[in-house]
């Protein structure tokens, strides 16, 4: 895998195909190994650990042979990234731990509110394609506020892009950084703050040396694993169960009798509520219309929006070599991401399933309690408190309100539940560990180069050389993931409540400057100013109100979704103080004519 | 140049109309379909409930082709106004 400066560059995206055809080979002939290991009586643990460790190092690999001293190489990855591969990339850099582990947890517990997170993130795309990325793409900017910069001039817009992207962005990487230590605490059997630190030293690896570039291969890498990961299990589970090869399409009737089951055991909370445990409360899919309606909308809204404006998303799309390659890599990095959603649901309902119908041998509700508490998988569950099985009301049977989980461990439970071998849990590890590492890869990336290219070489030192910005980059990388891994050590935030605060800040100060810079030429620089400040003053604001209940959720926004009260807020100010203010020069109209079409040069010159 | 100008103007036209026709499908199946999740559950097809199905994969496919049914018409407004970069 030669990825040096310079002519080879173009060699080795000539032999993408070979190089990643060759790699997924390797991965599922280590795979195979692994297996063979278990069967010759090698333990579980360190099956895990031989696939966290295999799987990190050739990360780190790619992260070394793709390291450069360009700063085109370093900020976009020298734009030659075809359609097909940025799809990839952007699809692990988009699919968090979150993603992973917890969502389909979240499915399996939170019914019908919480699939808004699901259209949420896939409908996104469309706005990304239809508003954003080949727009920016034809910019030719190195980041999203170089994007507000260029367009609105002067260095306060270009600030306060950076700053909502900061806050943003590190919101979401301290959840990430979260996820990589949970992941490795449990795989390695370290303490979770140092697995902190373990993940994040992972992470610098594949990011440091090689900038976008690097992190580019590394993603395409991790995006494989990932797949794999996710979808064995639950192909696996599915032929077990009698719903076929491919149980997207059929498990339809799953659903059905996960309906008719639970209303056959009666939905009700727990005698004795068991911490940090939840018991099955939601149904599985039951939405009321009125309220729950407008609370799947607007989450979705919010999911929506905030994709659209997330600079480690965006700032995928600039490293294409064309603008219509940047549109075909958005509908590739869409089909990517769908493959992976459109299977969280039928894991949560298959899953369900397992746990639920007394015509399964996996199932534990209805069952003896001393049966099920001996069950090797709850026994180990158990051990580290992440399940419980109580005899509240005494009987001897596992009653539904009975069983207990943490809504986290669905995903990586689900291999032990349906009696897999434990190789499918160290792959499911992998897995995660590639989704968390792959995002928080693209955010510190996102945050350490709007700080070195539009703080530094924009804003304080406009004549630093090349060498000089490359090396303040790579500092601010390590500087700002060990900020995020001492606050992730800390654990402040739950993986998702911080996830959606990272999109309600992104849609709340950076969409409609975005959107409105390539739709409406009027739009001016005190405009967006105003909607920056505002929009994104008015989310936070908003945000520490309800958090800290100083006041009472207006129209039931809570704080997942404060984006609702940001955007509007950004539309109206932006759009009000740009008719107040004289319109942007006709240089400036010209240039956003220039954005609206493919052909031509670029509007920041390569070397800017 | 006045002939570059109308030509952008006309490309930019229809880019316009496409895109608004895209949002407005990206309304539909992303906001206004999981609204009326209710009422379509009522709708069984094999063996799906339709407000259910949507919301965890029909609305997913559609995203997709949707994205991809644009990048295909939008080559080809940019072919026709020869403004394509590829």
């Amino acid at each position: 895998m030669a990825v040096q400066d310079a002519p080879q560059g173009a060699k080795f995206t000539d032999r993408l195909g070979l190089v990643y055809g060759l790699y997924t080979i390797g991965f599922l002939v280590f795979f195979a190994l692994m297996a063979y290991l278990e069967t010759q009586g090698f333990q579980a643990k360190t099956i895990g650990i031989l696939f966290l460790m295999f799987t990190i190092a050739i990360y780190a690999i790619i992260g070394y042979l793709s390291r450069t001293m360009q700063a085109e190489a370093y900020y976009v990855a020298g734009r030659e990234v075809p359609a097909l591969y940025n799809g990839m990339a952007t699809a692990a850099d988009w699919m968090s731990g979150a993603s992973f582990v917890a969502l389909a947890g979240g499915i399996y517990f939170g019914g019908y509110p919480y699939l808004g997170f699901i259209i949420g993130w896939t409908g996104g795309y469309v706005l990304v394609n239809s508003l954003m990325a080949p727009y920016l793409r034809k910019f030719g900017c190195y980041t999203v506020p170089d994007f507000i910069g260029t367009r609105y001039g002067g260095n306060i817009a270009r600030l306060c892009a950076v700053i909502i992207l900061v806050v943003a962005s590190f919101t979401y990487v301290t959840a990430q950084i979260n996820a990589t230590g949970t992941i490795a605490s449990r795989a390695l059997g370290i303490p979770f703050e140092v697995g902190v630190w373990f993940g994040l030293l992972g992470i610098l690896l594949c990011s440091m040396l090689g900038g976008m570039r690097g992190v580019t291969w590394t993603q395409v890498a991790q995006y494989i694993v990932l797949i794999i990961a996710y979808l064995t299990p639950v192909i696996w589970m599915s032929n077990k169960q009698g719903f076929g090869m491919i149980p997207h399409f059929t498990y339809g009737e799953a659903a059905l009798r996960v309906q008719e089951l639970e209303a056959q055991y009666g939905l009700q909370k727990a005698a004795t509520a068991v911490a940090g445990l939840k018991e099955l409360t939601t149904p599985h899919f039951d939405p009321q219309g009125g309220l729950d309606s407008w609370k799947f909308a607007t989450l979705a809204l919010c999911m929506m929006t905030g994709t659209a404006s997330l600079p480690h998303i965006l700032m995928r799309y600039f490293t294409t070599p064309t603008v219509t390659a940047a549109r075909r890599s958005v509908g590739w990095s869409l089909f990517f991401i769908f493959l992976l959603y459109f299977t969280a649901p039928a894991l949560a309902t298959l899953t369900k399933l397992q746990l639920l119908d007394p015509n399964l041998a996996t199932s534990v509700i209805g069952k003896a309690v001393a049966d099920v508490q001996a069950l090797e998988w709850v026994k180990n569950w158990s051990a580290v408190g992440y399940l419980a099985v109580q005899d509240q009301n005494g009987d001897g049977i596992v009653q539904l309100n009975e069983f207990f989980m943490r809504p986290d461990i669905v995903v990586l439970a689900t291999p032990e539940i349906a009696g897999l071998p434990y190789v499918i849990s160290g792959l499911v590890a992998a897995g995660g560990m590639a989704a968390a590492m792959s995002t928080a890869d693209g955010l510190l990336l996102a945050i350490a180069n709007a700080l070195s290219h539009d703080l530094y070489y924009k804003i304080i030192d406009p004549k630093a050389e090349t060498s000089t910005r490359l090396v303040v980059a790579r500092v601010l990388l390590v500087v700002i993931g060990a900020a995020a891994a001492f606050v992730a050590s800390m654990k402040l935030t739950g993986i998702l409540g911080a996830v959606a605060w990272a999109f309600c800040f992104a849609c709340s100060g950076l969409f409609f400057p975005l959107v409105l810079g390539v739709w409406w030429k009027r739009a001016n620089t005190a405009g967006a100013i105003a909607g920056m400040v505002f929009g994104f003053g008015a989310g936070t604001w908003y945000l520490y109100m309800i958090y800290n209940g100083l006041m009472d959720p207006v129209w039931s926004i809570d704080h997942l979704r404060f984006g609702i009260i940001g955007m509007p807020v950004s539309l109206v100010a932006m759009v009000v103080v740009s008719l107040l203010t004289p319109a942007p020069s006709a240089e400036v109209q010209d240039m956003v004519d220039r954005t609206r079409y493919p052909s031509g040069d670029t509007i920041l010159d390569a070397k800017h | 140049m006045s002939n570059d100008a109308e030509r952008n103007a006309q490309h930019w036209a229809k880019t316009r109309s496409l895109t608004i026709f895209i949002l407005i499908l990206w309304f539909v199946f992303g906001l206004l379909l999981p609204w009326f999740a209710k009422e379509l559950d009522t709708i069984v097809i094999f063996g799906w409930k339709l407000g259910y199905y949507f919301i965890v994969q029909g609305s997913l496919i559609a995203f997709v082709v949707m994205i991809w049914y644009q990048n295909m018409r939008q080559d080809a407004i940019d072919r026709e106004f020869g403004v394509s970069d590829e």
